[in-house]
């Protein structure tokens, strides 16, 4: 603490944003998009895709939601080329970059993680309203997609945003793959410089002003959205 | 007669703006049965538990046995097991049988010994009629065996004066009188009541005073032989026209 | 796919020469053990303290409660235990901060304390969450019977609160446990750990991460069977079907 150096922050702040915390913010948002859709899908198909399907999806989410990610990460990165060799045909595994690799696998990890915040959602919307929607002569494909998934969409959104925050956390620890996301892009600096002390308190402090920031966002749209239905 | 409650211009407000309790004085001796009375939002609940400090009041002076709540020294816990409270929603501890139910504070509170405590209890559970349900969690009785049970509760701790916040106003109509045919059998047995109710019925009975609040005021303390026969303010009047109606 | 399967590997002696492949995955498991177990104790015991804290009458202990939850659950575990690896023993007194850092199993050590401080948060939020949910009367009937605060705490609020919460405390010691994976990055050999060195000498990726998987999964299992079991014992009956 003798010699806490902000200079070494000041001078590499471009490097830290521009290139670290732009990866994370970008990882985090599509991961977050695709995340949910999946996840979507995966609920749905869960709650109405026959006994097989239903089962192959719960035994999905669970698997998943069983694992650390950390070691979800490493599966990822060492499958991935397989099943893009397995795809494309090509005959060597295909390399994919460190971002691609780590957005599949937040996407598919976090997807088990929305799905059952889907699912509960869907489940708290009252039967009546699909019955309703079926008794104006709506498929079912139709309840669910001008029905149901709006309104478990508004009711759930302070919770997806909340889990968004968890997955924004999470991203920091493709550092174990040494991609330069925001923490890999302080601790490279940290090492560079021997200023460890420095870029992790700076590190630690960004993390938790956005995290906090966007949780207290989260909880004034909560008492906002807090009417009832 | 001697005072066991002495309630002496009290105010009450949580914030200045919503005055809950407006000069407040009352008076229960010894053996006396008081009915306090009044519509919704008098403040008849909120004085009751100001009674045993469960709400803190803002001005005025509350001696319960001889003890100032707000004086000095005072230890709320022991004064408290001396005032048995009945709630409108019974509040069992739902995790304990019903014999722990009525052990709990006796052990912990007045550090009577396990057996001492569950011979007493047993008494009082015979005594509301539920000996048979002593082994059973509050989750099992209906809402009136339930009840009974807050009163063997309040009991065990020998309390001077018995505490009433609406007890059978949460109960299904079928409950309301074997609740109310402990509460007569106690008020005879010369317990020291303090009852917050709408059972008219009741007051008529045991009761020796009524109290009539309203809007945070004590608008009548009458007799209860003086105040059905005819209340002295238009408010009361109106009040009972309201609920004796049916 | 042009990778090559060898169940085998297990049972053939990993380069570190303390026995096979197979004895570093488990070394590994009793690793993540260990240390889950002990960070779950700090995070059982600490959470339950803020936890109560937070739901004590007055404004100073909430306060404080709410600033412990923050802090802990706004930081990324892996940067939190970074700070306690990294930056507390250079922020305590000379000598404190070296032997800090010159601590044997520092890594274990480092490891249990920023996990339990972690995941002691959200303890923590459970605990509250459970006092809240319970009828404010129970509080009022407790005090009402002479019983003190924390009297009414002991024996009438959080034997129902822990109750009421016991679902949500089995994942967040399920998360405890798969939390222990993070502290790889400053050298825990935990399961994780011991599934990636088995790759990084063997090269028999799948067949590493595949037995981490059904280790984790197992343990997962039984975790899961222990708190069913456990919420069972403690039903009260007539109360709810949880």
């Amino acid at each position: 603490m003798s010699n806490f150096d902000f200079d070494i922050v000041w001078q590499n702040l471009p490097y830290l944003f521009l290139v670290g915390l732009r990866f994370t913010l970008t990882l985090t948002v599509l991961a977050a998009l695709g995340g949910v859709i999946l996840g979507t899908l995966l609920a749905i198909l869960r709650q109405s895709g026959g006994p097989v399907l239903s089962g192959f999806v719960a035994g999905y989410v669970n698997l998943v939601r069983a694992l650390p990610l950390v070691l979800v990460i490493f599966w990822f990165y060492f499958l991935v080329p397989y099943v893009g060799q397995w795809v494309t045909g090509s005959p060597r595994p295909i390399q994919v970059g460190g971002f691609a690799s780590a957005l599949i696998t937040f996407i598919v990890f976090e997807a088990a993680y929305f799905s059952e915040i889907m699912r509960a959602g869907i489940a708290s919307i009252p039967r009546g309203q699909s019955s309703a929607g079926q008794a104006l002569g709506l498929t079912h494909a139709q309840v669910m997609r001008y029905v149901v998934l709006p309104q478990v969409f508004r009711i759930m959104l302070p919770v997806l945003l909340t889990q968004t925050i968890v997955l924004f956390q999470d991203t920091s620890l493709v550092y174990v793959l040494s991609i330069t996301d925001f923490l890999g892009a302080a601790s490279k600096i940290a090492e560079r410089d021997g200023r460890l002390v420095e870029m992790y308190t700076f590190a630690a402090l960004v993390y938790f002003v956005l995290s906090f920031a966007a949780s207290r966002g989260v909880q004034r749209l909560r008492a906002r959205y807090a009417v009832p239905r | 007669m001697s005072a066991v409650i002495q309630i002496e211009n009290v105010d009450k407000w949580y914030n200045p703006a919503v005055q809950v309790l407006r000069n407040v004085s009352l008076t229960v001796s010894r053996g006396e049965v008081v009915v306090v009375c009044g519509p919704s939002g008098s403040g008849k609940s909120t004085l009751i538990k100001c009674v045993n400090a469960l709400e803190p009041i803002q001005h005025g002076r509350i001696v319960v046995d001889g003890e100032d709540l707000g004086g000095k020294g005072v230890n709320l816990p022991r004064l408290r097991a001396r005032v048995g409270m009945v709630f409108q929603h019974f509040e069992l501890f739902p995790h304990m049988r019903v014999l722990d139910n009525l052990c709990l504070a006796q052990c912990k509170v007045l550090g009577r010994s396990r057996q001492e405590a569950e011979s007493r209890a047993l008494v009082l559970l015979d005594r509301v009629g539920l000996t048979a349900h002593a082994a059973k969690f509050p989750g099992q009785l209906s809402g009136g065996q339930q009840q009974r049970v807050a009163i063997a509760r309040a009991l065990a701790m020998d309390p001077v004066v018995m505490l009433f916040d609406e007890a059978t106003s949460a109960l299904d109509p079928e409950m309301v009188s074997e609740v109310l045919d402990v509460m007569v059998g106690l008020a005879q047995s010369g317990m020291t009541m303090m009852v917050v109710t709408h059972e008219m019925g009741f007051a008529g009975k045991v009761a020796n005073r009524v109290v009539f609040m309203d809007q945070g005021e004590v608008v009548e303390d009458a007799p209860s032989k003086q105040f059905f026969e005819g209340a002295g303010s238009e408010r009361a009047r109106q009040f009972l026209s309201k609920i004796l109606t049916y | 796919m042009g990778y090559h399967w060898n169940w085998g590997i297990f049972w053939e002696q990993s380069p570190e020469g303390t026995g096979t492949y197979f004895d570093m995955l488990v070394q590994g498991l009793e690793t993540t053990l260990v240390t889950a177990a002990l960070a779950w104790l700090i995070a059982f015991v600490v959470g339950s303290v803020v936890g109560v804290l937070r739901t004590l009458p007055g404004r100073v202990a909430p306060a404080i409660a709410t600033c412990w939850i923050e802090l802990f659950r706004n930081m990324p575990l892996l940067v939190q235990l970074f700070l306690w690896y990294f930056v507390v023993p250079d922020l305590l007194p000379g000598p404190w901060g070296v032997w800090l850092k010159q601590l044997p199993n520092a890594p274990f050590i480092t490891a249990v304390l920023g996990i339990g401080f972690f995941m002691s948060a959200r303890v923590a939020v459970q605990v509250a969450s459970g006092v809240e949910a319970l009828p404010r009367g129970q509080r009022a009937a407790a005090t009402a019977l002479g019983l003190t605060g924390p009297q009414t705490y002991r024996y009438v609020l959080l034997p129902m609160a822990y109750r009421i919460i016991l679902p949500p405390l089995t994942s967040e010691l399920l998360n405890t446990i798969k939390n222990t994976s993070v502290a790889l990055t400053i050298g825990l050999a935990e399961l994780t750990a011991r599934a990636r060195a088995v790759q990084e000498f063997s090269f028999q990726v799948f067949e590493a991460f595949t037995a981490a998987t059904l280790a984790y999964l197992v343990v997962n299992l039984i975790a899961t069977l222990a708190a069913r079991w456990l919420e069972d014992r403690v039903r009260v009956p007539g109360f709810g079907k949880p």
